[in-house]
């Protein structure tokens, strides 16, 4: 194996040490508390939306007319079907939207 | 072992791995078109297990970034899996060390969210079922990274056959799945003009961090609500 791709695999273990610090180091934190307070219970039930709306919105920003269009149509998907109907809708809007309308 | 919370697990981990199994090619066809082998692209899928943040590290490194700054990303990607270990420890308390070791591990969006639904629904998150759910999408995981890099060149354009939007669409849906919380509205509010803002000023990847943290700040801060829910009914599918 040359030095080139030794340097590879130890980025990946350094990328999976960063990540499984991520995935230990709150747990880690929050057993220091005793009794969690209200608000940071607050907080702590607030993460999961908070989180991955961040990894949304951008995209409906900044993705186009495209990928806007199809993710509002499997917006309204989402309100009553399942994540996997919801991805068949959303895609099946994105390949319309880009093959027949732009 | 619980045979049938193991197996409760594997059935609701089932959708979650059809739908990441795309991402799982895409990965392996992005790894190898960045200069990864098809083994090298499969470790990086076996060692970190975090799709975005995965993604997000091979372009940095087929753009030749500093090595420490692909690290830097990788877990600025990541850090919202800070909150989330906080977050279930409430849930995961009477695991054994070692069982902790591998929840941790384990610990990907689709994991988190539903072992929260679980509790929230009053059922066990129990290590079984924990297990269950998360090795059916494990291993597919990397069989689906090995695929798509050997079978790279035949995808082609991702954007040609939509395969883009779907992990937006995906992560939305993961959204719209906690919309019955309290200050659902305002988080997602403030959460969404906080990283557009972000993406704009800063710049990717850190719009995942400060996003998420204008919303959690902001549930801290708001009134609290209510007293501690009666547990729901349980929900049937979702």
């Amino acid at each position: 194996m040359d030095a080139e791709h030794l340097n590879l695999i130890y980025l990946i273990i350094a990328a999976a040490v960063a990540t499984f610090a991520t995935r230990v180091g709150g747990y880690v934190l929050i057993t220091q508390f005793k009794q969690i307070p209200p608000r940071l219970e607050a907080a702590l039930n607030a993460v999961p939306a908070a989180v991955l709306t961040t990894l949304v919105a951008p995209a409906f920003v900044y993705g186009g007319f495209d990928v806007a269009a199809s993710m509002f149509v499997a917006f309204a998907a989402g309100l009553r079907f399942s994540t996997l109907r919801m991805l068949l809708v959303g895609w099946v809007a994105v390949m319309v939207v880009r093959h027949l309308i732009l | 072992m619980d045979r049938n919370e193991f197996r409760q697990g594997l059935r609701g981990g089932f959708p979650i791995m059809v739908a990441a199994s795309p991402f799982g090619a895409l990965f392996g066809a992005l790894a190898v078109d960045n200069g990864f082998t098809i083994a090298d692209a499969v470790f990086m899928s076996a060692m970190v297990y975090a799709g975005a943040s995965q993604m997000v590290g091979i372009e940095l490194f087929g753009n030749n970034v500093q090595p420490w700054l692909v690290v830097l990303s990788v877990f600025a990607v990541n850090f919202r899996h800070v909150l989330y270990s906080a977050s279930i420890a409430r849930h995961i308390r009477h695991f054994t060390l070692v069982q902790k070791f591998f929840a941790f591990f384990l610990l990907i969006d689709p994991q988190y969210a539903e072992s929260e639904r679980r509790a929230e629904h009053g059922l066990p998150v129990s290590f079984s079922w924990y297990l269950g759910f998360g090795l059916v999408i494990y291993f597919p995981w990397l069989i689906n990274t090995a695929i798509g890099a050997a079978f790279g060149q035949l995808i082609g354009d991702p954007k040609a056959i939509g395969l883009d939007v779907l992990l937006p669409i995906y992560f939305l849906g993961l959204v719209l799945g906690f919309r019955k919380r309290d200050r659902f509205l305002p988080v997602v509010a403030a959460s969404s003009v906080a990283s557009v803002a972000a993406m704009h000023f800063v710049g990717s990847p850190w719009h995942v961090s400060i996003g998420a943290l204008a919303g959690v700040l902001l549930a801290a801060c708001l009134p609290l609500e209510r007293e501690p829910r009666e547990m729901h009914a349980v929900e049937k599918g979702a």
